[in-house]
């Protein structure tokens, strides 16, 4: 239905711009329309999917309205309490420990003269390639009972938190780096200047300057982490033992009890840090000034001999962990019997033999991420310009960013279990969506909408406003603008949110697992379907075909970006 | 690419596409089969259904018990399924108790073993074949840690098996659910959940499915799996040095059944499913895996199979008070150890 809608003004878009009337009622009307479709668009596949997980949550298992009864029994059991404490302290030392240590990866990146950033770049890329079951998997063969580094632990389990801990890590490293790098890689060497000739410290220079110039990605980037963490099950499931989570216990509660209502209320207690994190997004945007006017100069890293080597040796260490993960569940995938035949095979490809849909998952993936990389982008750029550059009501635009952020919060379980609710109903027009493909790439889409959405935005603040100001005194339209300054200066970014999108729509699992029919299938799905079933060399060897994709499809990315770099961004060297 | 289109118009022309996408639909009759059969059974057993009934193709929707049953409950209101082939029989009573499923008497199904089918007639389901609890236990392992191999459930209860035993959760999994259930009925309700808090203290991790303890007893993770009796002869086939146990106290077991989902769009197709299901053909395909089938005739070795398996199973099996007090059960069960938040090791 919201595509008619939106294709609506077409007509009037040209002939507002044939008869060259003033362009801004005609504007002001496309631009409501275009944040009327984003509005829909995010309602119909987020809020109203929640809202029926609302509904469903005063309702016990036969349908019977019992009010809050859900609620006081998840106070009630010490098992749910429980796991909101293992929860909140797990993904804060997740978080402290991956901000830290992606803050100082970004920096190396952005702020130093280090060679091979090319490489440790993609480095850092490495475990968006894979779905999250993948670390837990290698940590398994490294840690475990069994595993090759068991004697590293002294003894501890790697079942529980230290698995968690360092799974999750490796999960949201990349995507802390993604923010940190986008907010650090624009700003104006102006001010680095003028601070240098007042006598300012390198010191000094980095809490005055760079420190209080990322604070938005930075508390982005907090904020993405936890929620992130807070609501992955896939490494939590596959390594945490006998510590529960959140996320886990929607699963159990759905899977295991088949208790709705409760998987319902645990879905809505993870709600609450999205609340979180808008109230932290509206602060920071409050405070956030464009970091690039009209007349900055952008900034460049001088060398510096030990600071470039420290920064390498950093990266090394680091992206030489990721990458080592990721060999050893290459390793698994290869090895006849675990750990009693090492004898090389390629037998655990032969998917058909752990799995019925054999090699078609694969094939269904592909689809899946292509056509979520096209639709994504598109639509979360345009939303994140029509929230931060176009003109609208303050309202209407607190509005959309409130529902563009709700994704990052909603765990896939829970968004693949109100869709089922949702677009099952008899009630719902849409209800033919269901059991498509249409519906995975739409479900992943708003599932991975809010990362996307702060990538863009964070580009967008990076521009100044002035731009748009000029374009209006000289009469331009704006979507002129928008298409001819905006898109071509942030087109970086919006390669990386499409990259973004095809990786994740590759990865995914919980936002797809209850929504896959038999003939769309996602190899993602196929991973966790062998890995439950104890065929982890058949899991491994799934997961290291979607890290093989994603990652050829990475190097066409970077082959992209650089000719991209080339042609679009050199006004940020001279 | 997107210069000079309008954006509204770009987002259209991506959202029908999708749709344009979505909406090519196939022919023939195809079958939404949902099912909770192991993975390896699939391939076969839809390719013994096809050969015999041309015309009407399986698509399969596999996933462990829980979660079927979960999806099978959610889409309630607006079920998905045409049949479901290869659930167990207590999850299927939960979906009859809804009124989810058809009754109906396949050809044949008048000489299945009376206890392999639901006593109402038409029956809402039929049994294919049972599975039940077995102990897998890893030789090479036990041999480094000095441990004794079990013979009964009560010696799992020894001191020496701390933090050696992996069990399947009875909330995800039908072979964890049916251990629990087995023990409760054998034991008694009281002595049945003493047992099981003993038991807790030696168990390392509770996992998502029930064949994936066999699976890490196999692979030496830890050396002792409560899991099931045919993926322990499956994994020592493949080479894993594992002795399969049944327990001396008998084991609980399950049921595998068909059932037509009510509301199906293609019931001449789904009746055509469950009399081939019901069919001696199709318990010559369960007997390659398991050998206690529905069908009185049909009997197969299976390589590294535990001997008399069919005389280990509880013989008061009960499914109707396991259909019932699933929900107690698992809340109990949830209750007593969901909160053993310190993994042991």
């Amino acid at each position: 239905m919201s595509m008619l809608k939106v294709a609506a003004p077409k007509p009037s878009f040209f002939t507002v711009r044939q008869s060259g009337r003033p362009v801004d009622p005609g504007e002001r009307w496309l631009f409501g329309l275009g944040m009327g479709g984003i509005a829909l668009f995010l309602a119909l596949f987020v809020l109203l999917p929640l809202g029926t997980l609302f509904l469903r949550s005063v309702y016990d298992r036969d349908g019977a309205f019992v009010g809050l009864a859900n609620f006081a029994a998840f106070l009630e059991a010490p098992t749910l309490v429980r796991s909101v404490v293992n929860s909140l302290t797990l993904s804060l030392l997740t978080t402290a420990v991956t901000v830290t240590l992606a803050f100082l990866y970004a920096f190396c990146l952005t702020r130093t003269h280090m060679a091979g950033k090319g490489l440790f770049r993609l480095l850092a890329q490495i475990p968006l390639l894979a779905p999250s079951l993948l670390p837990a998997i290698a940590l398994v063969y490294l840690f475990g009972n069994k595993g090759i580094l068991r004697g590293l632990l002294m003894g501890e389990s790697i079942y529980g938190p230290i698995g968690i801990v360092m799974g999750e890590v490796f999960y949201a490293f990349p995507h802390a780096v993604m923010i940190l790098t986008v907010a650090l890689s624009t700003s104006d060497a102006r001010l680095y200047e003028a601070a240098e000739a007042l006598g300012a410290g390198a010191w000094k220079r980095f809490v005055t300057i760079t420190l209080p110039g990322v604070r938005y990605g930075l508390i982005s980037a907090i904020f993405v982490v936890f929620t992130l963490v807070v609501t992955d099950f896939g490494v939590p499931k596959v390594i945490g033992g006998s510590t529960n989570m959140l996320a886990t216990d929607v699963y159990k509660q759905v899977v295991g009890l088949q208790n709705f209502g409760m998987g319902a209320v645990v879905g809505i207690v993870l709600l609450l840090p999205a609340v979180l994190a808008f109230v932290a997004d509206w602060f920071g945007q409050r405070r956030q000034m464009a970091q690039l006017s009209a007349r900055s100069v952008p900034f460049q890293p001088r060398v510096n001999p030990v600071g470039d080597r420290l920064a390498v040796l950093f990266c090394a260490l680091v992206g030489g962990l990721l990458l080592g993960l990721l060999g050893v569940a290459g390793f698994a995938s290869i090895v006849t019997f675990w750990p009693y035949n090492l004898t090389p095979t390629l037998a655990n490809y032969d998917f058909a033999e752990f799995d019925a849909a054999g090699w078609s998952s694969y094939a269904n993936s592909l689809t899946l991420a292509f056509w979520t990389a096209l639709t994504g982008t598109v639509i979360v750029f345009a939303g994140a310009w029509l929230v931060e550059r176009a003109p609208g009501r303050a309202a209407m635009k607190g509005g959309v960013r409130l529902l563009a952020i709700l994704p990052l919060a909603v765990p896939g379980m829970v968004l693949g279990l109100a869709y089922i609710f949702f677009f099952n109903a008899p009630w719902n027009p849409l209800g033919w969506l269901y059991h498509g493909m249409a519906i995975l790439v739409l479900a992943t889409v708003a599932h991975f909408y809010t990362v996307s959405h702060l990538t863009a935005v964070t580009a967008l603040k990076q521009l100044d406003a002035e731009f748009e100001a000029v374009s209006a005194s000289l009469k331009v339209p704006v979507w002129s603008t928008f298409l001819r300054v905006t898109v071509p200066l942030c087109l970086p970014a919006i390669l990386d949110i499409a990259i973004y999108f095809f990786v994740n729509a590759m990865t995914t699992v919980s936002a797809v697992v209850f929504l896959y029919a038999p003939e769309t299938k996602p190899a993602s799905v196929a991973v966790l379907n062998m890995d439950d079933a104890g065929e982890v060399a058949g899991a491994a060897a799934m997961a290291m075909m979607i890290v093989l994709t994603s990652a050829a499809v990475r190097a066409l990315h970077a082959l992209l970006s650089r000719a991209l770099q080339a042609r679009t961004q050199a006004w940020r060297r001279h | 690419m997107i210069r000079r289109t309008t954006l509204p118009g770009t987002c259209a022309l991506a959202l029908l596409t999708i749709v344009a996408s979505a909406t090519g639909a196939g022919a023939a009759t195809r079958l939404t089969v949902y099912t909770a059969l192991e993975n390896e059974q699939l391939t076969p057993y839809k390719k013994a259904f096809e050969a015999d009934n041309p015309g009407i193709e399986i698509e399969w929707v596999r996933d462990s018990t829980g979660v079927v049953t979960a999806k099978l409950l959610a889409e309630k209101d607006n079920p998905k399924a045409d049949v479901v082939w290869g659930l167990a029989a207590s999850s299927l009573m939960i979906l009859d108790a809804q009124g989810m499923l058809m009754p109906y008497q396949p050809k044949g199904a008048e000489d299945l073993k009376p206890s392999f089918r639901d006593a109402k007639t038409p029956p809402a389901w039929v049994g294919m074949d049972a599975w039940m609890a077995a102990i897998c236990f890893n030789t090479v392992e036990a041999e480094k840690k000095k441990l004794p191999k079990p013979t009964s459930w009560a010696d799992l209860l020894k001191p020496e098996y701390k933090g050696q035993i992996v069990m399947p959760n009875p909330a995800s999994s039908g072979t964890g659910f049916l251990a629990v259930s087995g023990w409760l009925q054998t034991m008694g309700v009281d002595k049945g959940w003493s047992y099981m808090d003993r038991l807790n203290d030696n168990v390392a991790l509770y996992t998502h499915s029930g064949s994936k303890p066999c699976k890490m007893a196999a692979a030496g993770e830890y050396p002792i799996g409560i899991s099931i009796e045919y993926t322990g002869a499956q994994q020592k086939t493949k080479g894993a040095p594992i002795d399969v146990i049944l327990a001396s106290e008998g084991v609980g077991w399950e049921m595998e059944a068909t059932a037509i989902v009510k509301g199906t769009q293609k019931a001449e197709a789904a009746k055509a499913l469950a009399d081939w299901a019901a069919s001696r053909k199709a318990n010559e395909q369960y007997v390659n895996f398991y050998q206690v089938t529905a069908h009185p005739g049909v009997t197969k070795e299976t390589p590294n199979y535990p001997k008399n398996a069919e005389a280990a199973m509880n013989k008061a099996n009960d499914f109707v008070w396991a259909a019932a007090n699933r929900d107690r059960i698992l809340a109990d069960w949830e209750k007593r150890y969901g909160a053993k938040s310190e993994p042991k090791s």
